[in-house]
C-alpha cells in the first residue's frame, strides 16, 4: 500500500473513531452505557464508593493523586521483587533502585519512558501485571481529567466535577479493555508474540551456533500500548521488533490505535461542552499543526542523510534509511514516528537518532508544542483546551471584552491557573537540560560531542516532562543522574499539570454561563483555529528557540558535518 | 416654565440635550488638552525618575524584572568597563524611566484636571442655622452631616446637601461646565446641590448630607487624580500572565549559558540580560497602567466621572442597554404633528388659530406648533400688535393662549378646553371626542384649539426620535449590544416608538419595580446590564445594574447608587461609555500580542550573535544581516525602549474602536499588532543597527 494510501485509509479510521468513539466516550462518561454493570457494581464496593456521590475538583483532584502514588509504590515494590514473584522464566533478578524509581514513575504517568530493555529486564509478572496494568489506568486518568474539564465547561453554578472513581472504572472497562482486546487478537492475529512459555532457544545446524530469542506476552501489550498513548514496549527495539509490529497492517494499525481517542475526544469535548463545531475547532488546530510537522518529518527523511553523503560511501535513493526498517522506509517510518511523539506515546519503529537534523527537528519541536496535537489520551485534549483559554483570553482583549470561552468567564484566576500549566513543561524541561549540561554526571550521559549530544539531553527531558517516552537514543540513559532526574521530570510533567487542570475544572464548573451574542469572540471559527495554532507555536517557539538552536538547528545548518 | 399641555411634568432645563451632542467638544472639568501638554511633560520627568523607587517598581513585576538587569548590567559595567556594556546599562536604565514616563504622562493628565478643580474649592463660609432660627456664620469647613444651611443669591453652596425650603437657580459651570443655569428645588427629583455651585437668585435651606473631604468635588478631585486607584479585574488577570510570561523566560535566558558552556561558547551576563529584557513583555508591561489611567481620563474628558476602574471596564462587557425613552431616543419634549379639525371646519383655520395661541408660547411644544404651521400652510410669524393679551398656561386653567383683535384663542387639555367653551355658551361639536382619544390612544398628547366659543379642532403633539439614533443602536447591534426602550408609556404607544427608533425592545407602562426586575432578570441570563437614571426611585436599580450612570441633574440617592456620575446629565452619553470600556480592553490586548510578536525578531537578532562565534553556521539566522553581534544586542535592546515611547500617544489615545462585529475587530486587531508586531522590528532593529554602524564604534 503506497503512502498516499496510507494517509487516506487512516484518515478514514480515524473520521469514524472521531464520530462514533467520540459520542461513545460522551455516552460511557455520562453513566448512559451500562452493559458492564455487574463488574463495575463489585469493584465499586471493592473501593468502597459511592457511585451517586459527586466531588468537588479538591476531591476529585486529591482521590486521582492518592490513587497514582498507590500506583507509584506498588509498582516500585512489585519490580523491585520481581525475582520472587511468578511468571519469571527468565529467572531475572530485582530491578535496581534508580531504575525502578524511573520506571515506576514513567508507567504512572503514561510515559512509559524506557531506561531498561524489557526483554532482559523485566520478567512475565512485571510486564503484564505492573507495566501493562498502568498502561490501562494511566490512560483512564487522563481521559478522566479531560472529562472533567470538559464538565467544567458543560456545567454551571456547580460545585463537582464527576466523580474520579467512577471515570477511572468506567474508562478502563468500556473504553480502554474492549478496544484494547479487539486490537490484541489482530495483532497476535498478524504474528505478535503472545507466550508465557519463556524465550524460544534456535539451534543453528549450519553453522553450530545456538540463538535464545525473548519472546513473550506482548502482543495484547502492545494494543494497550498504543491505544493508551502508552508507548512502553515488550521489546527494547519496541514498535521496530517484527514480534511487536509484525506486518504492514499492524504498523497501521498502532498509528490508528494511538491516534484515535485523543482524536475522538474533541468530538466528546464539542458534544458535551457546547457544540460539536467547537470540538472541531480544536481538532482542526491539532491536525493542521500534526499535518506540518509530518510533511517536514516525511520530507526530510526522504532526503539522503547528510553525514552518509559526507562520506561518499553509498548512494541513498530512497532516502535516509540509517536507522530504519526497510519493511517500513522512510515514509512509513516519518508517520509512525510523528505520531507517536505527538500523542505522547512515545513509541518508534524507527531509531530517532539517525533521522535527518530536519527530521529530528519535527520529532523533538513536536514535543515541545505541549503534546497537544492531537497529544496523549486525555491530555492531549485538556493541554490544548488550556492553550485556548490563554488564546481567548488574548483574542478576547483584543475585541474590547472580558474574554469567555464556551459561555465562561476567563478572568485572573483562570488566567493564573492555565498559564501556571502551561508553562510547567518549558520549565521542567529547560531547567534539568541546564543541570545536565553542567554537572559531569549529566554532561557523561551522550554518546555524541557538540550539538548531537546537546540534542540528545534536550530530547530526552522534553520527552520525558511532556509524558511521551520516546527515546532519541544516543544517551545512556540508566544512570542514578538521568533516572532520577527522569523521574522528575515525568511526575513534574504530569502531576503539575493536572492539579490547576483539575482546579480549573471546579472554577469554571461554578461559573454561570454567559449567553453568547454577535459581541463575543467566537470559538468556533477558523479564525479561532489560527489564533490557537499562533499561540500554540509561539509559546513553544519562544520558550524552546534558543535550546533548539544550539541542537537539531546548528545541525542542520552543517550539512552533515560531525562533531 | 410653562407647561401648556396636561399628563406631563415641568421640562427641566438640565435634560433637553437638542439632538445628538455627545460629540459636542468637551467642556467642563476636562479642559482639552494635546496628547503631549508642556505643562504635563516637565514634571511627568521629574516623575519618571521618582518612580524608580524599588517600592513603586514591585508593583510591576515585568518593569522591576528590568531594573535587576539593569543593576547586572551596571555591576558588570562597573567590573568590567567597556562601550557595549555601558551602553546596554544606559539604555536598560532607559526602558525602566520610559516606562515611568509613560504612567508619568497618563497621571499627570489627571493632576493637572485635579488641580484645576483644586482652586474652585475655595474655602467658604456657610450661614448655619441654629435651632432657634437664627443664623450664625461659620467656616464651611465646621459644617456636619445634618446642619442646615441659608444660600442667597451670590451665595457660593458651602457643601453638598439637599434642599429642604425653597427654589434657586443655581451656576453649576464649576462643576459641569454647562453655563446656563439650572432649576434647584425642594422636593423630587431636583433637590441635590454641590458644594462649590454659585446660587444665582432666590433663597435656599439646605441640609448637608457630605462632610468635608467627602464631598462630590472631593471625591472628584482624588477621582480625576488617581489617587485611590486600584488594579480592575481584566488588568489583574493581564498582570498574572506577564508575570507568567517574564517568569517562563527567565530559565529560558538562564539556561542558555550552561547551554553555552556545553556547546563551548562562553555568554556574557550582559548579553544574557539583554535578552531577557527584549523576551519579557515590556511594551505592555510599561504601558499597562497608562492605558488604564488614560481610560478613566477620556471619559473624564467626556465629563463623565467613573467611581471605580471596575466600572469602565464593565462597561465594555455591557450585553444590555437600558435607556429611558425621554431624553435619550426622542428629545426630551413632544412635537406637533398633526392638525386635525373637527367637521366643518378648515384644516388652515385651525392651523392659523393654533399659531396665534402659540405665538407667544416660548416652550419647545409651543415653538413647534408654530414650525408645523409654517411647514404646512406657509403661516409666518406675525408680529403681534400692541393690544394682544398673553394668557399663560397655569395648573389650575390647564390652557394658554391669546387675546387679540377680539378673538379669544385657546388651546389646552381636552377637559379643560370642553369647559371653557361650555363656559363661552359653544358646544362640544361632535367628533372631538374621537378625534381626542384616538390621539390619546396612540400614544400622542391631543391638545384642543377653541376660538371663543367654537371649538376647531386638535392638534398632535407626538415624540421625535433622536436623530441619528437609529443608526447608533445599529452599530451597537452589530458589536453584540441589546438595548431595550424604557418608558412609561402604554405598551402601544412604546411599541410605535421603539420601532421607530430601532431598539429591540422595550419595556412600557415601566415603574422603578418593573426595571428592576428586568435588570435582575437580564442579569439572571449571565449579562451585564447598563442604565441611567436621576431619580430617588431610580437608586435601586442603578444599583443593581453593573453599570449606573446617574445624572448629575438628579439627586443625592441616584449619585451615590451609581457608579458613574455625568456631569453633561446627557443619557445618550451611556453609548460613549460602552465605546471607551471596549476600547481600553482592545488597547492592552492589542499591545499584549504586539509585545508577544516582537520577540521573534528580537530572537533572529539576539541568538545568532550569542553563538556565532562558537557556531558560524548560526549566522544562517542573521537574516537581517545585522552588522555584528554588539550592534545586534543593541539594536535589539535599543528599539525594545523606544518602541515605548513610541506607543505612549497610542496608550493614552487607546486603539481605535470602530463598532462592528467581534470576528472583524478580532481579524483587524491581529492583522495589525499581531503580523505587524512581528514585521516591525524586523525593519527598526535593522535600521537602528544601521545607525549604530555609522557611528563606528561597534
Amino acid at each position: 500500500m503506497g503512502y498516499f494510501w496510507t494517509i487516506v485509509v487512516l484518515v478514514a479510521v480515524l473520521a469514524l473513531a472521531w464520530r462514533f468513539l467520540g459520542s461513545y466516550l460522551a455516552a460511557v462518561y455520562e453513566g448512559r452505557v451500562t452493559y458492564l454493570r455487574f463488574v463495575e457494581r463489585p469493584l465499586y464496593r471493592l473501593l468502597a464508593v459511592d457511585p451517586e456521590a459527586e466531588q468537588s475538583w479538591t476531591r476529585y483532584a486529591g482521590a486521582l493523586l492518592v490513587f497514582s502514588a498507590v500506583a507509584l509504590l506498588l509498582s516500585y515494590l512489585l519490580i523491585r521483587i520481581q525475582g520472587s514473584l511468578p511468571f519469571n522464566p527468565q529467572h531475572l533478578g530485582a530491578v535496581p533502585p534508580a531504575l525502578s524509581w524511573n520506571t515506576a514513575v514513567s508507567f504512572v504517568t503514561n510515559t512509559n519512558w524506557q531506561n531498561y530493555a524489557g526483554e532482559s529486564t523485566m520478567s512475565y509478572f512485571s510486564q503484564m501485571a505492573v507495566l501493562e496494568v498502568q498502561q490501562f489506568v494511566s490512560a483512564a486518568v487522563g481521559i478522566a481529567v479531560a472529562v472533567a474539564l470538559i464538565r467544567g465547561f458543560a456545567r454551571r453554578g456547580s460545585s463537582t466535577i464527576g466523580n474520579f472513581w467512577l471515570d477511572l472504572v468506567r474508562g478502563v472497562l468500556y473504553v480502554l479493555v474492549p478496544i484494547a482486546f479487539l486490537a490484541g487478537v489482530v495483532f497476535v492475529g498478524q504474528g505478535a508474540v503472545q507466550t508465557l512459555g519463556g524465550p524460544a532457544v534456535v539451534h543453528n545446524a549450519l553453522d553450530g551456533a545456538t540463538q535464545t530469542i525473548a519472546r513473550g506476552p506482548a502482543g495484547f501489550m502492545e494494543a494497550i500500548k498504543q491505544l493508551g498513548t502508552n508507548g512502553g514496549g515488550f521489546f527494547n527495539a519496541n514498535g521496530a521488533h517484527p514480534f511487536e509490529n509484525p506486518t504492514g497492517l499492524t504498523n497501521l494499525l498502532s498509528i490508528a490505535l494511538l491516534l484515535c481517542i485523543p482524536v475522538a475526544l474533541t468530538y466528546t469535548f464539542g458534544k458535551l461542552a457546547g457544540s460539536v463545531r467547537q470540538g472541531v475547532a480544536v481538532l482542526a488546530a491539532m491536525t493542521i499543526i500534526f499535518g506540518a510537522w509530518l510533511g517536514v518529518a516525511s520530507f526530510a527523511e526522504s532526503q539522503p542523510n547528510p553525514a552518509v553523503t559526507a562520506t561518499h560511501a553509498v548512494a541513498q535513493p530512497q532516502g535516509n534509511m540509517v536507522g530504519k526498517e526497510a519493511r517500513f522506509g522512510p515514509l512509513s517510518s516519518s508517520l509512525y514516528n510523528v505520531a507517536s511523539t505527538q500523542t505522547s506515546t512515545g513509541s518508534i519503529d524507527s531509531a530517532n537518532d539517525s533521522y535527518t537534523p530536519m527530521g529530528g527537528f519535527a520529532l523533538l519541536t513536536g514535543m515541545m508544542l505541549g503534546e497537544v496535537t492531537p497529544g496523549g489520551v486525555g491530555s492531549g485534549l485538556y493541554t490544548i483546551l488550556l492553550f485556548a483559554i490563554i488564546t481567548v483570553f488574548i483574542g478576547g482583549l483584543m475585541i474590547g471584552r472580558t474574554p469567555e470561552y464556551l459561555g465562561k468567564k476567563i478572568q485572573a484566576r483562570e488566567v493564573k491557573l492555565a498559564a501556571f500549566a502551561v508553562l510547567v513543561m518549558p520549565l521542567v524541561v529547560l531547567v534539568l537540560t541546564a543541570v545536565a549540561t553542567s554537572v559531569h554526571a549529566g554532561r557523561a550521559g551522550p554518546l555524541n560531542a557538540g550539538p548531537h549530544g546537546f540534542s540528545e539531553i534536550l530530547y530526552a527531558f522534553t520527552s520525558q516532562a511532556n509524558n511521551n517516552g520516546s527515546a532519541f537514543a544516543g544517551l545512556s540513559g540508566n544512570t542514578a543522574f538521568y533516572n532520577v532526574t527522569g523521574g522528575l521530570a515525568m511526575l513534574f510533567g504530569r502531576f503539575a499539570i493536572i492539579v490547576p487542570t483539575l482546579a480549573l475544572a471546579g472554577t469554571l464548573a461554578a461559573k454561570e454561563a454567559v449567553p453568547a451574542g454577535l459581541g463575543t469572540f467566537r470559538t468556533d471559527t477558523p479564525l479561532f483555529t489560527g489564533l490557537l495554532i499562533g499561540i500554540i507555536i509561539i509559546v513553544g517557539g519562544l520558550t524552546f528557540f534558543p535550546a533548539v538552536a544550539l541542537g537539531p538547528i546548528v545541525e542542520q545548518l552543517s550539512h552533515g558535518r560531525l562533531f | 416654565m410653562a407647561a401648556p399641555h396636561p399628563g406631563d411634568t415641568a421640562p427641566d432645563p438640565t435634560t433637553t440635550p437638542t439632538g445628538d451632542d455627545t460629540t459636542a467638544r468637551p467642556h467642563g472639568v476636562a479642559k482639552p488638552r494635546r496628547l503631549f501638554d508642556r505643562e504635563i511633560l516637565g514634571p511627568a520627568v521629574v516623575e519618571a525618575f521618582r518612580k524608580l523607587h524599588p517600592k513603586v517598581q514591585v508593583r510591576n513585576p515585568v518593569m522591576f524584572v528590568v531594573l535587576v538587569g539593569t543593576v547586572v548590567t551596571l555591576v558588570e559595567a562597573v567590573a568590567h568597563p567597556s562601550v557595549f556594556t555601558w551602553s546596554i546599562t544606559v539604555w536598560l536604565a532607559l526602558t525602566v524611566l520610559f516606562a515611568n514616563f509613560a504612567e508619568a504622562v497618563a497621571e499627570g493628565r489627571g493632576k493637572a484636571q485635579a488641580e484645576t478643580l483644586r482652586r474652585m474649592r475655595s474655602e467658604t463660609t456657610a450661614r448655619r442655622l441654629t435651632g432657634s432660627g437664627d443664623e450664625e456664620r461659620v467656616p464651611a469647613a465646621e459644617l456636619v452631616r445634618g446642619d442646615l444651611v441659608v444660600c442667597e443669591a451670590g451665595d457660593l453652596v458651602p457643601s453638598d446637601g439637599e434642599i429642604v425650603e425653597g427654589i434657586a437657580s443655581v451656576d453649576e459651570s464649576a462643576i459641569t461646565g454647562e453655563s446656563a443655569p439650572v432649576i434647584r428645588e425642594s422636593g423630587g427629583d431636583r433637590s441635590a446641590v454641590t458644594g462649590g455651585t454659585r446660587v444665582l437668585s432666590d433663597r435656599i435651606v439646605v441640609r448637608i448630607t457630605a462632610e468635608r473631604g467627602q464631598t462630590f468635588l472631593d471625591r472628584m478631585i482624588s477621582l480625576v487624580e488617581g489617587a485611590d486607584r486600584q488594579k480592575t479585574p481584566n488588568e489583574v488577570a493581564l498582570t498574572i500572565l506577564l508575570a507568567a510570561l517574564t517568569l517562563v523566560f527567565l530559565p529560558v535566558v538562564v539556561a542558555l549559558r550552561p547551554f553555552g558552556t556545553f556547546s563551548g561558547a562562553s555568554v556574557s551576563v550582559t548579553v544574557l540580560v539583554a535578552l531577557l529584557v527584549c523576551l519579557i513583555p515590556t511594551t505592555i508591561g510599561a504601558l499597562l497602567s497608562a492605558i488604564g489611567i488614560a481610560g478613566m481620563d477620556r471619559l473624564v474628558q467626556r465629563n463623565v466621572l467613573a467611581l471605580s476602574g471596575r466600572a469602565v471596564e464593565a462597561a465594555g462587557d455591557v450585553q444590555t442597554l437600558l435607556l429611558d425613552k425621554t431624553g435619550t431616543i426622542t428629545l426630551g419634549n413632544r412635537m406637533a404633528s398633526t392638525f386635525a379639525p373637527v367637521p366643518g371646519v378648515d384644516e388652515a383655520a385651525l392651523a392659523e388659530a393654533a399659531q396665534l395661541a402659540s405665538l407667544a408660547d416660548e416652550t419647545p411644544e409651543g415653538r413647534s406648533i408654530v414650525v408645523l404651521a409654517k411647514e404646512r400652510f406657509d403661516l409666518r410669524e406675525r408680529a403681534l400688535g400692541e393690544d394682544h393679551v398673553f394668557v399663560p398656561f397655569s395648573a389650575t386653567t390647564r390652557m394658554s393662549g391669546l387675546d387679540v383683535d377680539g378673538r379669544q384663542i385657546r388651546k389646552g387639555a381636552a377637559e379643560a378646553v370642553r369647559r371653557w367653551v361650555l363656559e363661552q355658551g359653544g358646544d362640544v361639536p361632535d367628533g372631538l371626542d374621537e378625534l381626542v382619544d384616538g390621539f390619546a390612544r396612540a400614544g400622542s398628547t391631543p391638545l384642543v384649539v377653541a376660538d371663543g366659543p367654537k371649538v376647531l379642532g386638535v392638534i398632535e403633539l407626538k415624540d421625535v426620535v433622536k436623530q441619528g439614533i437609529r443608526e447608533r443602536f445599529d452599530q451597537l447591534r452589530a458589536v453584540g449590544i441589546r438595548t431595550v426602550m424604557i418608558t412609561g408609556d402604554n405598551p402601544l404607544t412604546a411599541a410605535a416608538i421603539a420601532q421607530e427608533a430601532g431598539v429591540d425592545d422595550y419595556l412600557a407602562e415601566a415603574t422603578p419595580e418593573t426595571k428592576m426586575e428586568l435588570i435582575k432578570a437580564e442579569q439572571a441570563g449571565g449579562k451585564l446590564v447598563a442604565m441611567t437614571g436621576d431619580g430617588t426611585n431610580d437608586a435601586p436599580a442603578l444599583a443593581q445594574a453593573d453599570v449606573g450612570v446617574a445624572m448629575n441633574s438628579g439627586t443625592t440617592a441616584a449619585k451615590e447608587a451609581g457608579n458613574m456620575v455625568d456631569l453633561d446629565s446627557n443619557p445618550t452619553k451611556l453609548i460613549d461609555i460602552v465605546e471607551v470600556g471596549k476600547q481600553l480592553l482592545i488597547t492592552r490586548g492589542a499591545l499584549t500580542t504586539f509585545s508577544i510578536a516582537n520577540d521573534v525578531a528580537k530572537y533572529f537578532a539576539i541568538i545568532p550573535a550569542l553563538f556565532v562565534s562558537t557556531y558560524p553556521q548560526l549566522g544562517a539566522l542573521n537574516i537581517m544581516k545585522l552588522h555584528s553581534p554588539q550592534s545586534a544586542v543593541l539594536s535589539a535592546v535599543i528599539f525594545n525602549a523606544l518602541v515605548i515611547v513610541a506607543l505612549i500617544p497610542l496608550a493614552l489615545r487607546g486603539v481605535r474602536f470602530r463598532p462592528s462585529s467581534a470576528s472583524a475587530i478580532l481579524r483587524r486587531n491581529v492583522l495589525v499588532y499581531g503580523v505587524g508586531g512581528i514585521i516591525v522590528p524586523f525593519v527598526f532593529i535593522k535600521l537602528i543597527d544601521l545607525v549604530l554602524t555609522g557611528t563606528g564604534v561597534f
